[in-house]
């Protein structure tokens, strides 16, 4: 069943709140003391297969028959390496292997923003102050307006409009989301200060063009033009997965958001178990089977990704019901539900924020609104 | 460099399989293909003595990256025990130089484990490894080498002292000398001085003995149990050691020696691991110091994260969500043990990349920032 947000959450006292953070504490402990053999032999076995995958995909542009399998086995390949293995190696969820090809500081996505850019703005802005609005730029993504209390403006009439652009150039979307442009708009950051970071694109961008859109593309020969085509389509269809995927991670009804005073106690920082608490209902799941979860990263489970960002991802389904049942003892909902239901959820609130209007509850099982905490 | 191996390492190949390295794809098919990377399979094991801590001559191939070694010099090499965890520690060549390509042998002494985790490379490579296991390697690395010749006969009297598995970077010199020598001799005088326990641990026992009665211009010199090293009885085998070219290589405690009876002289080059770091302290405990190496700054461990020490001494590492998850401060620790802050867990390897931001010292501890 798909759970939504109502008022339902509870708030944790102190007590309550350290309280929680010792059961997630404890089963990060014990997902530690195991890791071990399977997890190295399972994520080894995702990289042979993305490898696999890759190589057929190139190789079966040669034969023109075979152009929809082509494409289809490198989307699933870039799908692969990004999601389940480029997101979650460059997490550090490896690092214990001490495999340099598996190792956060090392590893390099095929995907045109550079990690060292993405590693910032997501392992540390993202995951530190997930869903603090004003400091997770991941809301919205200076792009789009997805959240009531992020100020309307008659720009945001655009907002289906960006998002679909958002979709069909994700990695680009991506690569540009530490450019922050939109301070740079409103004059909050300088030009000069995305010198750097143009370079490092600029250079990346150019490696993935150079084999994706002419040295693949050329060695076929005549079929130049349909290897560049199913290029272009194996990036596409990794952009528009992985932008569904992970607009359901923190936008659907029932993921909420945080103001920064919300968080801090009376010392003016935030506990260790208010932030596993801010992890849990700043997060979504998605349902599913198991194919689905691989080819999402286990981004389908947000909830425990968000907890443990820096453990395997393979290790989140077995601890999803304990999780879930902790979250119940202590009254938090634990939102996840179907993938139509999810991305008809978010699909609901893009169109939605784009007018103006400030959060008014809606009865009904249909209420969108993420509930803000009462400090 | 043949043609294969031109194309491997070709931009073009690298331009197709970005942003992966071409060794990425290679060893998917088989671990001895390599563009760029080093690693080698087991073709021997042979015990040189047993016992306690027994020994072991690792026969070595190596895929065709590598570039051959120098006599003196050590390999960086890596094992996955059980599959999973990756470890890497330093084992010094004990044949003589290689070139590209071709096989060589490291000598392993099996060291007992200190704590779950530790030491379990050598005791792996002497007691489990079996022929067929695939090992990581880096390029042969050191400045402990020969700088003479073989191949020019010199009236320079070379002097050898080593002790215990110290033998191995020494044994590479000596062969290196009497393989590329003429009619299988040094053609130089070579005082060579090893220090053992016992007769039974004698590494390269059968050897030694053999290089002692042949006439190859080696002086071999065995000493073992209570006869340490003394600047005197050293004096009377060279009394002009001091102006002797010298490599020494042993456990620390007569390097300590050595160095002493030396003094100043530019004459003496020695080589030391860095050994399992010693568990001084104890669990838990503020003490010691903890040091930055790069920057010099050193100071009493208060019990601070790491990262909080550094910024108290002024330095100002790179950090990002001072909780752990984010992987923005990851240092390399050279020396000591450290402590996870938020799950107790203790680590004693050496040169080792932690979070500094969640690390606590336990003991003298050295960090590279």
């Amino acid at each position: 069943m798909t759970t939504r947000t109502t008022s339902t959450n509870a708030r944790l006292t102190p007590e309550q709140l350290e309280a929680f953070g010792n059961e997630m504490d404890a089963i990060r402990q014990r997902l530690i003391a195991d890791l071990g053999e399977e997890d190295a032999a399972y994520i080894r076995g995702i990289v042979k297969k993305q490898r696999q995958l890759e190589v057929a995909g190139r190789a079966l542009m040669y034969l023109p028959p075979a152009w929809p399998l082509a494409v289809a086995a490198l989307s699933v390949s870039k799908i692969l390496d990004n999601m389940e293995i480029g997101h979650n190696v460059m997490h550090g969820q490896y690092d214990w292997m001490g495999d340099p090809g598996l190792n956060s500081r090392m590893y390099e996505w095929d995907n045109v923003c550079p990690s060292e850019q993405w590693k910032y703005s997501h392992n540390y802005i993202h995951h530190t102050f997930t869903n603090i609005l004003g400091k997770d730029r991941d809301i919205g993504y200076g792009i789009l307006r997805m959240d009531e209390d992020q100020k309307w403006h008659p720009y945001y009439l655009g907002n289906p409009l960006y998002a679909f652009l958002l979709m069909v150039f994700f990695e680009w979307g991506v690569a540009m989301h530490d450019l922050e442009v939109e301070n740079i708009v409103k004059g909050t950051r300088k030009l000069e200060e995305n010198k750097a970071l143009h370079a490092g694109i600029m250079r990346k961008v150019r490696t993935q063009a150079l084999k994706d859109y002419l040295l693949f593309p050329a060695l076929t020969g005549p079929l130049f033009p349909l290897t560049f085509a199913g290029n272009a389509t194996a990036n596409l269809v990794r952009n528009i997965w992985a932008f569904n995927i992970i607009f359901c991670g923190h936008f659907p009804s029932g993921a909420e958001t945080f103001t920064e005073e919300e968080c801090q106690d009376q010392d003016g920082e935030e506990s260790r178990g208010h932030w596993y608490y801010r992890q849990v209902l700043g997060s979504a799941n998605i349902s599913g089977g198991k194919l689905f979860h691989i080819m999402s990263g286990n981004l389908s489970h947000q909830i425990e990704h968000h907890l443990f960002p820096d453990l395997p991802a393979r290790r989140y389904p077995e601890i999803a019901a304990e999780v879930r049942e902790i979250c119940g003892r202590y009254g938090l909902e634990y939102t996840t539900g179907p993938l139509h239901r999810q991305l008809g959820s978010v699909a609901k609130k893009i169109f939605r924020l784009a007018l103006p209007g400030k959060r008014a509850p809606r009865p009904g099982p249909e209420a969108e609104q993420p509930v803000t905490l009462a400090a | 460099m043949t043609i294969t191996q031109r194309l491997l390492g070709s931009r073009t190949l690298a331009a197709l399989t970005a942003p992966h390295s071409v060794d990425r794809y290679l060893e998917l098919v088989n671990p001895m293909w390599a563009a760029t990377e080093v690693r080698a399979r087991v073709v021997d094991i042979t015990r040189e003595t047993s016992g306690e801590h027994p020994v072991a001559t690792l026969t070595l191939q190596p895929t065709s990256t590598w570039r051959g070694h120098r006599a003196g010099q050590y390999v960086q090499v890596g094992v996955e025990i059980n599959g999973a965890r990756r470890t890497t520690r330093c084992f010094s060549i004990s044949s003589a130089e290689s070139d590209p390509g071709e096989r060589f042998t490291i000598t392993v002494r099996a060291h007992d484990e200190a704590k779950p985790g530790q030491q379990r490379v050598s005791r792996f490579l002497v007691r489990e490894a079996e022929p067929g296991q695939i090992l990581h390697l880096s390029q042969a690395q050191g400045d402990f080498t020969l700088t003479e010749s073989p191949a020019t006969p010199t009236n320079n009297h070379l002097l050898m002292i080593s002790g215990g598995s110290g033998i191995t970077p020494v044994m590479s010199q000596v062969r290196t000398l009497l393989r590329d020598g003429y009619d299988g001799k040094a053609n130089r005088k070579v005082t060579f001085l090893h220090y053992a326990r016992s007769e039974e641990d004698l590494i390269f026992a059968d050897e030694l003995r053999r290089l002692q009665f042949e006439d190859n211009h080696v002086d071999v010199h065995l000493k073992f149990g209570d006869e340490v090293f003394s600047a005197e009885s050293l004096a009377r085998l060279v009394p002009a050691y001091r102006d002797t070219d010298t490599w020494a290589c042993g456990p620390a405690p007569m390097m300590h020696l050595i160095h002493e009876a030396y003094g100043e002289s530019p004459r003496l080059r020695s080589e030391f691991f860095k050994l399992s770091t010693a568990v001084g302290a104890a669990s838990g405990s503020v003490e010691g110091d903890l040091s930055f190496t790069r920057s010099g700054a050193s100071a009493t461990n208060t019990g601070d994260s790491i990262l909080e020490q550094a910024e108290a001494q002024g330095l100002s590492p790179e950090f990002g969500c001072r909780m752990g998850i984010c992987f923005s401060c990851v240092s390399r620790k050279t020396e000591g043990t450290v402590r996870n802050v938020l799950t107790g867990e203790e680590s004693a390897l050496p040169d080792e990349d932690i979070r500094i931001c969640v690390s606590a010292p336990v003991g003298d501890c050295a960090v590279d920032l």
